[in-house]
Parts: C-alpha cells; sequence; structure tokens
C-alpha cells in the first residue's frame, strides 16, 4: 500500500469531493449482489422475525460490505491508481484523500457491527466482524499481493453474507447456510479467473499475482474447469438438503450445464493467450477472449438466479423438495 | 486545488453538500437506534421470556 503517493497530480487537479464520490467507496455494485444474498439466507432460515429488526440487519450487512469497500480502496489506491478498471475510483482520481477513505471504512466497521449487536445478536454481529476483517486485511492486505490463490481463499468473505442472514434470523448457522455460503465460494474463482483471462496485462504491470499471471493461461483455463465441475454439482445440492424446490432444482440444474458448457469451451479455447505481433493480432484478442467474456457474464446470471429462485420459493411459500 | 481559507465557490458548494450529507446519516442513525430501542423493549414487554 502507498496511501496516495501515487496521486499527488490527481489530487492537485481534481474537483472537489463530492459525496457520491463516498458512496462509490461503498461499492454499490458489490454491495447490492452481498444485500441480495444476506436477505436470502435470512428468509431461507424459516425463522420468524421483526421486519424492522429483519431490515436493520441487512442494512448492517449492507453497510458492513461498504465499509469494507472503503479499507480496500484506502489500501489499494496506489495499483488502482495504474489499472485502466481502476483508475478512475475515488482516492486514485485525488477527489478523496486516502486518510478519509480509511477514517469512513473504520467508522463504517464500527456502527454496522456495533448495531447488529444492539439490534440482532452477537453471532450476527461476530460473524460480520469476521467478514470486514477477512476482506481488508487477510484479503486486501495480505492475499491480494502475495499469492495467485487471493481470490480463492478470499472469496470467503463474499460468501459469508448469507450465513450471516441466517444468523441474524435464526441466532444459528446451521449446514443448508454454510451449503449458501460453499455456493458463493466455489463459484468466485471461474467467474473472477474468467474475467482475468482478458484483464491480466493490468495486473501484471501493477504485480498483482492473479492466477493468469503467475501459472500462464493455460493452468488458469484447467482450473476454471476444475473449479467449476465441483461448483455446480453443489449449486444443486440444495434441492437435495430441503433447502430448494422444484424451481430451485431446474433453474440450478439447467444454468448448471449451461455454466459448465460455457467453461468447456473456455478450456478448449484460447482465452489470455497473448496474440503475438501479427496484423491480425488485435482482433486474435477479441475473439479470444469472447469465451472468457460469456462465462463471466453467466457466471454473475446463474448466481443471481440460483438466490432468486431459492428468494422466489420462500416468498411464494412453495414447499422444499423431499427426496 | 483549494484550502479552507480561500476556496472556490464549487469546493465550498461540494463542502455544503457533504456536510449536509453526514448530518443527514447522523440523524439517520439517531432515528434507527430509537427505532431499534423500542422495537426490542416492545417485544421483551410483550413477550418477557419467564
Amino acid at each position: 500500500m502507498a496511501e496516495t503517493a501515487a496521486t499527488p497530480d490527481a489530487a492537485a487537479h481534481a474537483a472537489p469531493a463530492r459525496w457520491q464520490d463516498y458512496v462509490a467507496l461503498l461499492k454499490p455494485r458489490v454491495m447490492s449482489l452481498v444485500v441480495f444474498t444476506g436477505l436470502t439466507g435470512l428468509v431461507c432460515a424459516r425463522t420468524p422475525m421483526n421486519p424492522v429488526l429483519a431490515g436493520v440487519a441487512i442494512l448492517c450487512i449492507a453497510v458492513g460490505a461498504g465499509a469494507s469497500g472503503a479499507l480496500n480502496m484506502w489500501y489499494d489506491a496506489d495499483i488502482d491508481a495504474r489499472m485502466r478498471r481502476t483508475r478512475g475510483r475515488p482516492v486514485p482520481a485525488g477527489r478523496v484523500q486516502g486518510a478519509d477513505a480509511l477514517g469512513l471504512g473504520i467508522t463504517l466497521s464500527i456502527l454496522s457491527v456495533g448495531l447488529m449487536v444492539l439490534a440482532v445478536n452477537l453471532l450476527a454481529a461476530a460473524l460480520l466482524a469476521f467478514t470486514i476483517a477477512f476482506y481488508a486485511v487477510v484479503y486486501t492486505m495480505w492475499l491480494k499481493r502475495s499469492t495467485p490463490q487471493n481470490i480463492v481463499i478470499g472469496g470467503l468473505a463474499g460468501a459469508l453474507p448469507p450465513v450471516i442472514g441466517w444468523a441474524a434470523a435464526s441466532g444459528s448457522t446451521p449446514l443448508n447456510a454454510w451449503l449458501l455460503c460453499a455456493i458463493i465460494f466455489l463459484w468466485t474463482p471461474p467467474h473472477f479467473w474468467s474475467l482475468s483471462l482478458y484483464t491480466s496485462e493490468d495486473y501484471a504491470k501493477v504485480g498483482v499475482p492473479m492466477m493468469p499471471v503467475v501459472k500462464g493461461a493455460a493452468s488458469t483455463r484447467r482450473q476454471i474447469l476444475a473449479y467449476s465441475l465441483v461448483f455446480v454439482p453443489v449449486a444443486v445440492a440444495p434441492a437435495f438438503t430441503g433447502l430448494g424446490g422444484g424451481l430451485y432444482l431446474a433453474v440450478s440444474g439447467l444454468g448448471g450445464l449451461a455454466f459448465i458448457g460455457l467453461a468447456v469451451r473456455v478450456f478448449l479455447g484460447r482465452a489470455g493467450e497473448a496474440a503475438g505481433d501479427r496484423a491480425e493480432g488485435l482482433y486474435d484478442v477479441k475473439a479470444n477472449a469472447k469465451d472468457a467474456r460469456n462465462l463471466f457474464a453467466f457466471s454473475i446470471l446463474y448466481l443471481f438466479a440460483l438466490f432468486a429462485a431459492l428468494l422466489a420459493e420462500r416468498l411464494a411459500g412453495m414447499p422444499a423438495l423431499r427426496l | 486545488m483549494s484550502d479552507g481559507f480561500n476556496e472556490s465557490p464549487e469546493a465550498a458548494k461540494a463542502r455544503r453538500r457533504r456536510s449536509l450529507a453526514i448530518a443527514l446519516a447522523l440523524a439517520a442513525f439517531v432515528v434507527l437506534v430509537f427505532v431499534v430501542t423500542i422495537v426490542r423493549i416492545k417485544g421483551h414487554v410483550v413477550d418477557p421470556g419467564f
């Protein structure tokens, strides 16, 4: 981490910070996924809960996720400033001081965990605190810059929200809650590695050891397929553990087949390979990246569909399968 | 670049908006803690648990 050393010029010429810049520090898109999976966990617990307290629990999960995002942007400002995808973020662009992002992250962490203790229960608060610390310290400060397994292990932080939601509703974390966690955990590697297959140049430039940078594209494609073959059966499993119903079985099964099909295409293709210096190189890169881009886009849709199916079944009162 | 003593009108406007956003967020937090307290107290009165 280099505070905002990479950005003194940016700071000198930047527009004054707007309140929207502080919202951007909270990574609202990531936050929306976390809210969705956390809500699914809360609803799947099948435990009556005061709607106000349920809303506060989801708010705490959202704010906790936002706090993690702010801490991540504070610490990663130096490498964010050098990557195309991230250089417009508020800290590297100089609109927000690194210290302000750090202060916001710490403040929101304390408030979200504290409110979870007061409004909900200690278990949910402890899991939320662990999630924030795991993302900010274990993933951002340690794993991200030191191992190609960064997003595999770090994925646990993104996988925990349904467990927090379940704990908020019921005060416990049964196996089905951890099954939801396992689904997101195993989804993360094929999701991020398919993205990194066509953005690895940026990661290489800043020294982040993403899998394609360290092990090469072919190894990454093999691992994407391997993780997909493990992930899809786990994604279907809730239909057999009393959690999902017929709708979930159909969505997870059919979507799972499509997921594996796309992963096989990535495996057989040349995504992530340098196109060389041939005249048509630019078009080669685009064609190579297509399979990886398709898998990346479909992975988002598939995860959303899995949790939406569970949520819809619960809200519509549809029974779980008894197999 | 502006500082606190000689800031541009644009920077002053942005600062006022940030201050307003912080004030609103703090007020919302106070209201939230109040509502949570009422809900929890009400829950204990209705179901004292013994």
